[in-house]
């Protein structure tokens, strides 16, 4: 944690910085002016209520919105995010909610959608696939068997660390992770929070979704909270208790103001 | 990121007999059906239906329904629906007579039966096939109309352009090189399509020998020898048996003295010629084996399967749907014209009705052959065994006298029944 700290303090480029972004769906502001950043290492939550645009402002960086204004830069740098390629090619990988995956496919399928394996003949290598993806799916989540049946087959959790296992192959640097432990039980939401700490070691930036205020103290260093679009504020993790969050999300006010 | 090895595969458990041999239940109990169909009318008839006459009559009759199957299994995957092939067929069936009836012999010269005239032919159709599909896919992927729509307004529109263009009348006699793709004017003889029966046989062995050493080079878990053998032996029985049957079937004493006689020759007393495989069903083949190809290993069919699992997590992944569909539906549009040229070719002219009530046959057949209309589930071999089972049937019920109404209201019939049991096997299987 102290890490991304001392970074952020060292006056060091974010990875990413999402400045002053608004995006409106038939007049409805859905995010209104919004800035957030995210630092290597780092994992900053977003925290609101149902509909208060914390997806939204997520879907805008991972390409499947595209914002009406505003800036985004990577590493300094201002890039253009039209479509899910090309935040792929910036490195940035999504887990979503809804668990993107295509049900009626295996999954070294899943995990390799998009970005195939081929043999030289440029025909898709299915056991090359399944290969690395029994790798990977091994340091993941070693009790994961189910290599050959649709993925429709299995449990939440398994297909998770399908999602999961798709962001980290890919050598993801910033992972947005849209309520990853949802539809997980104790133990499978253990493995993602272990999961998220060896990311962070490796120096990704995380920007995690979440209703769940525990989570969020347990996982994160910073917390962005929204409330009808707009943001309430970016707090430092360590300088708030999950009191003054909770405040933030339903009265959307910042605890130092809603003291003075 | 820490080096680990493969995981370990768990040791093979005792298994059932179909289970080792990975055979498809589906396609088992498909084939199942169609030998209980086949055996069934042929004890109806007498044992006129598996002659190699009719079995040969059988699959030039299917060739062209099978072709548009294979595409529209692609158009169903993803979620939507061709209402148009039968139109869209007519209309490239029309442009290709126009060209090689009038525009090629007469405007440009050529003069008939001009060596070039069936090449040029072909290409003008299956281009004039591929744009309008694409035009219709594009409507589809990029204006958002439902295909539900679109192609039912092409099959207004094309069947009437096919009219339009040739005022309502058949055309004919197409080009005599074009009608060696419809059937019976165009077969190998018994040595050549002996030649192409081993060579499939040993391409397909290859092909599965090649298959079982590539999973275990990666450790997977492999079908035991004798199981791979059982299959070879099938696969090897199905194809020389089939050339075997067509290579039965002779050439009537009569048409062969006219066809020697045309050629300044006298037939000898006693001579016998087999037809042997058709051009047309060499083209289903190659269709099939190319579609199955792209369905299975190519990240086209890849994310045509995906698209139809699910749309948006194949949009998320970076697939770009909507140039996918415009392909699909070019493909489809491609497949038309091809059926195009063998549906004309058969008929040995391009006649106003051609392709009526394709547009339903072939949806048929895709449905029959385990396409789920909900998308992200369907087979090639599928689809093509679904349009040999329908076509079986109506000329089944034909031989046996079944009076034109009860044939319809059969097959209507066996259609609901055969997705009715398709879902009752999907839910035992509890895989939807």
């Amino acid at each position: 944690m102290s890490n991304a700290k001392e970074l952020r303090a060292s006056g060091a480029t974010p990875l990413v910085e999402m400045k002053d972004i608004s995006i409106s769906f038939g007049g409805i502001k859905a995010v209104d002016h919004v800035s957030v950043d995210l630092y290597p290492g780092e994992v900053v939550g977003l925290l609101g209520h149902n509909g208060a645009g914390k997806s939204t402002l997520i879907k805008i960086l991972s390409g499947a919105y595209q914002m009406d204004t505003g800036e985004i830069r990577v590493n300094g740098n201002k890039v253009e995010i039209t479509n899910p390629r090309d935040a792929r090619a910036h490195n940035i990988e999504t887990i979503y909610q809804t668990l993107a995956l295509a049900d009626n496919l295996d999954a070294a399928s899943n995990l390799f959608l998009g970005r195939e394996l081929t043999t030289p003949f440029g025909l898709v290598d299915d056991s090359a696939m399944e290969a690395e993806c029994r790798k990977i799916m091994h340091r993941l989540n070693p009790n994961f068997q189910k290599f050959s049946e649709p993925v429709s087959a299995l449990s939440g959790g398994q297909r998770q660390s399908v999602a999961i296992a798709r962001a980290v192959y890919f050598n993801a640097k910033i992972l947005i992770m849209d309520e990853p432990t949802a539809a997980l039980g104790p133990h499978e939401t253990q493995m993602v929070a272990e999961l998220i700490q060896q990311l962070k070691a490796q120096g990704i930036g995380i920007f995690l979704i979440d209703h769940d205020v525990n989570a969020v103290m347990e996982l994160c260093d910073r917390a962005s909270v929204m409330k009808n679009g707009q943001l309430v504020g970016t707090v430092d993790i360590d300088d708030v208790t999950d009191d003054d969050l909770l405040s933030m999300i339903i009265l959307g006010k910042r605890p130092g103001v809603a003291a003075a | 990121m820490t080096e680990t090895t493969s995981q370990p595969i768990p040791a093979q458990s005792k298994r059932g007999l179909f289970q080792q041999l990975e055979l498809d239940m589906r396609l088992l109990g498909m084939i199942g059906a169609f030998v209980i169909l086949c055996i069934g009318f042929n004890i109806l008839t007498d044992g006129r239906f598996l002659t190699p006459r009719n079995i040969f009559n059988l699959t030039i009759q299917t060739v062209s329904v099978a072709i548009m199957a294979t595409g529209m299994v692609f158009v169903i995957v993803t979620r939507n629906i061709d209402l148009s092939v039968g139109a869209l067929l007519a209309t490239c069936s029309a442009v290709m007579a126009v060209v090689q009836t009038e525009i090629l012999p007469e405007m440009l010269g050529m003069g008939l039966n001009h060596p070039l005239t069936w090449i040029l032919t072909i290409i003008v159709g299956l281009a004039v096939g591929t744009a309008i599909g694409a035009f219709q896919g594009w409507m589809v992927g990029f204006l958002t109309i439902p295909a539900f729509i679109v192609t039912l307004g092409g099959f207004l529109v094309w069947r009437n352009v096919a009219w339009y263009l040739t005022d309502g009348q058949t055309i004919g006699p197409l080009d005599a090189n074009f009608l060696v793709f419809g059937g019976t004017s165009g077969t190998l003889g018994t040595t050549l399509s002996w030649a192409v029966g081993i060579v499939a046989t040993v391409l397909a062995l290859a092909a599965l020998w090649n298959s079982r050493r590539a999973k275990q080079g990666h450790g997977f878990p492999v079908k035991p020898a004798w199981a791979e053998a059982v299959m070879a032996m099938i696969i090897a029985g199905s194809i020389l048996g089939f050339v075997a049957i067509l290579n039965a079937y002779q050439i009537p004493a009569r048409r062969l003295k006219r066809m020697l006689e045309a050629q300044g020759e006298t037939m000898p007393e006693g001579l016998v010629v087999g037809y042997g495989l058709p051009v047309s069903v060499l083209i289903l083949i190659a269709t099939a084996v190319v579609m199955t190809i792209v369905a299975r290993r190519t990240r086209f069919g890849r994310y045509i399967f995906a698209t139809g699992g699910n749309p948006d997590a194949a949009e998320l992944s970076g697939i770009n749907t909507r140039m996918l569909t415009v392909k699909i539906f070019a493909l489809m549009g491609f497949l038309c014209a091809l059926s195009a040229v063998v549906a004309s070719a058969r008929l040995a002219n391009h006649s106003n009705d051609i392709g009526t009530l394709d547009e339903l046959r072939v949806i048929a057949a895709a449905v029959i052959g385990g396409t789920a209309l909900a998308g992200g589930f369907g087979t090639i071999y599928g689809a093509i065994l679904g349009a040999l089972i329908m076509q079986s049937l109506q000329s089944g019920m034909a031989m046996v006298g079944v009076d034109a109404p009860f044939q319809n209201i059969v097959v209507g019939t066996v259609l609901v029944a055969a997705v009715w049991i398709d879902i009752v096997y999907r839910k035992r299987l509890g895989a939807r």
